[in-house]
């Protein structure tokens, strides 16, 4: 390792670290007997994320001005768990303002997801990006699916 | 808001982290140019753009709007159309005075992108008409509350919508209606979902359609399909020194996502090329049969319609003028007929790079205003990067948050160069002096 960059390397862990506690710390009571399932649950929802809608959502899920909306902290991902299930069924093909910025891209219908990978990948979009949700479980799914009519 | 706060709350934080990583980066170098440019905010050198040798460039406006595309008057005056409402209006009127430009006037209440000056008049577009106004022997719109419903009924449907225009010398107005389609599918970006066979939106989109450019309320039936097989063009421009169309063509998006057994997210990134096409009348560009590969450069077969990446297909299609790197996104076109710049640019296609945003997760790229040279009306050699830096730097760049992005190009009467920047408006003037 270059050792001129060890200081840094350290510094950052440092930053991460401290950063870290200090969320763990803020969010104690929310934090639930079941957080090692959440994080499997977290995990392979960001393989399924990395699959399916990075190139429209971008990265650090903030989308793309008038075409593709942003993940962070709207009220389509953080309210109503349904209606969130439902856009991965049946796509989403509105014109939508968030933030008083237009998005108009078609978004496809992503039913072809088995219930337990919509379940993950939810659970990641709602507790990545500065969000921070409870989880989407797989009866949920499979409640608004069967709902779905399909 | 929200997006806002955050984006504020995360800033100090990334500029440390920036600040650390750059500095580590080029440790040992006391002397560093760069990064005190970086974070200076005193008014940076050519608007902060990079520009070869002998060039320079001023922000002339700012905070404009969704400043699309432009025109400059021989009286030097300009026309911005906005793609968003300011104060309610659509279309500004600026007038120069060295390196500032002035709102004189704005008018207009339909948002959209295209704007041309041409035999005494003004046209404008949004995104399902073309309108004219009337222009005194000063090139001032006489009546900016009446204009002259050209084009109507376009279909618009939530992609592609730009309806970009432009004019050749005998009378007739060209309107791109973009296909509101990635690729033809039976359901649009579904993945599994197949190409439509005939894919009947060709009927009455994914093409050039010509109309005449003084008849009024003109629809589909009296115009004529110019050519067909093309996604989406914004940049548009008609060639004087061959009397031609010429536009650039945006490619289709997410070959990886639909296609992973095909593409890898490398591949995907960078393909397929976006075209500039040389338009004759009854052209088929291909799409959405195939695209082109710059790399192999080849037609080849659109997965949806049975290809691999590998098998060719287009036979019919017409082949580029000159290909480009994927997702780019080519705003703007316009040759060069000025005597300002070098002798090597006269004739040449000078090309606004909007930027991507399908290359992710591979880092986004474009951003900038290229320069195809030219030879006796064909390419001459490969393009270059004419003018960057838009994004505001390689970080941004790559993240896909650029600051500004080019959209629009026009030539003053004096030869210098006018790009749009529909992000944050601003509107940059390019000159040169020998």
């Amino acid at each position: 390792m270059d050792f001129k960059k060890a200081p840094i390397l350290l510094l950052i862990s440092i930053f991460i670290a401290t950063g870290l506690q200090a969320q763990t710390k803020k969010h104690k009571a929310a934090v639930k007997p079941s957080s090692a399932k959440l994080k499997a649950s977290i995990a392979a929802g960001s393989t399924i994320f990395t699959e399916n809608c990075v190139a429209c959502h971008q990265a650090d899920g903030m989308g793309i001005p008038n075409m593709n909306p942003p993940l962070a902290k709207t009220t389509f991902v953080l309210g109503d768990k349904t209606k969130l299930i439902k856009i991965i069924l049946n796509g989403f093909s509105d014109d939508v303002e968030i933030n008083g910025q237009r998005y108009a891209n078609t978004m496809a219908s992503h039913d072809f997801l088995k219930d337990q990978e919509i379940a993950d990948l939810l659970t990641y979009v709602r507790n990545s990006f500065g969000n921070k949700a409870s989880a989407v479980t797989i009866t949920q799914v499979k409640a608004a699916r069967a709902a779905n009519g399909k | 808001m929200k997006k806002r706060n955050l984006v504020w709350t995360m800033l100090p934080a990334a500029a440390i982290a920036g600040t650390i990583l750059f500095n580590g980066c080029k440790s040992g170098n006391q002397h560093d140019k760069k990064a005190t440019d970086s974070t200076t905010t005193a008014p940076t050198a050519n608007a902060g753009l990079k520009l070869p040798d002998g060039f320079s460039a001023a922000a002339i406006a700012e905070n404009m709007g969704g400043t699309r595309e432009i025109a400059v008057t021989p009286q030097n005056n300009i026309y911005v159309k906005l793609n968003n409402l300011k104060d309610g209006k659509t279309i500004l009127y600026l007038t120069q005075d060295g390196d500032k430009a002035t709102l004189k006037t704005s008018f207009g209440d339909f948002k959209g992108t295209g704007v041309y000056v041409k035999n005494g008049y003004l046209y404008a577009s949004s995104d399902e008409e073309v309108f004219r106004y009337k222009l005194n022997d000063k090139n001032e719109v006489i009546s900016p509350d009446k204009p002259e419903k050209i084009v109507t009924g376009l279909i618009s449907r939530n992609e592609h919508e730009a309806k970009a225009i432009t004019l050749d010398n005998d009378g007739n107005l060209y309107v791109n209606i973009g296909a509101y389609s990635n690729s033809c599918q039976v359901l649009d970006r579904k993945k599994g979902s197949p190409g439509q066979k005939g894919c009947p939106i060709l009927d009455s989109a994914g093409g050039i359609w010509q109309f005449k450019a003084d008849k009024l309320n003109q629809h589909y039936g009296d115009g004529i399909r110019y050519a067909t097989g093309l996604r989406n063009v914004v940049g548009m421009d008609w060639n004087q020194q061959n009397n031609q169309l010429f536009v650039m063509q945006h490619g289709r998006d997410q070959l990886h996502d639909l296609f992973p057994q095909y593409y890898t997210t490398k591949q995907s990134a960078d393909l397929p090329a976006e075209c500039m096409y040389a338009i004759k009348k009854g052209d088929n560009a291909g799409w959405p049969y195939m695209y082109y590969d710059w790399q192999q450069n080849k037609k080849i077969l659109m997965p949806e319609y049975g290809g691999d990446g590998k098998k060719e297909g287009g036979e019919t299609a017409i082949n580029p003028t000159a290909a480009f790197p994927g997702h780019l996104a080519p705003n703007g076109l316009l040759f060069y007929t000025g005597n300002q710049f070098p002798e090597k640019y006269k004739n040449g296609a000078f090309i606004a790079f909007h930027g991507s945003w399908n290359r992710a997760p591979e880092p986004q790229a474009g951003y900038f205003v290229v320069f195809q040279p030219f030879k006796d009306g064909k390419p001459d050699g490969k393009y270059e990067v004419f003018a960057d830096g838009f994004s505001g730097g390689a970080e941004n760049t790559a993240k896909g948050s650029a600051v500004h992005r080019p959209c629009g190009l026009a030539q003053g009467p004096d030869g210098a160069l006018y790009v749009t920047d529909d992000s944050k408006g601003t509107i940059y003037k390019i000159t040169y002096k020998k």
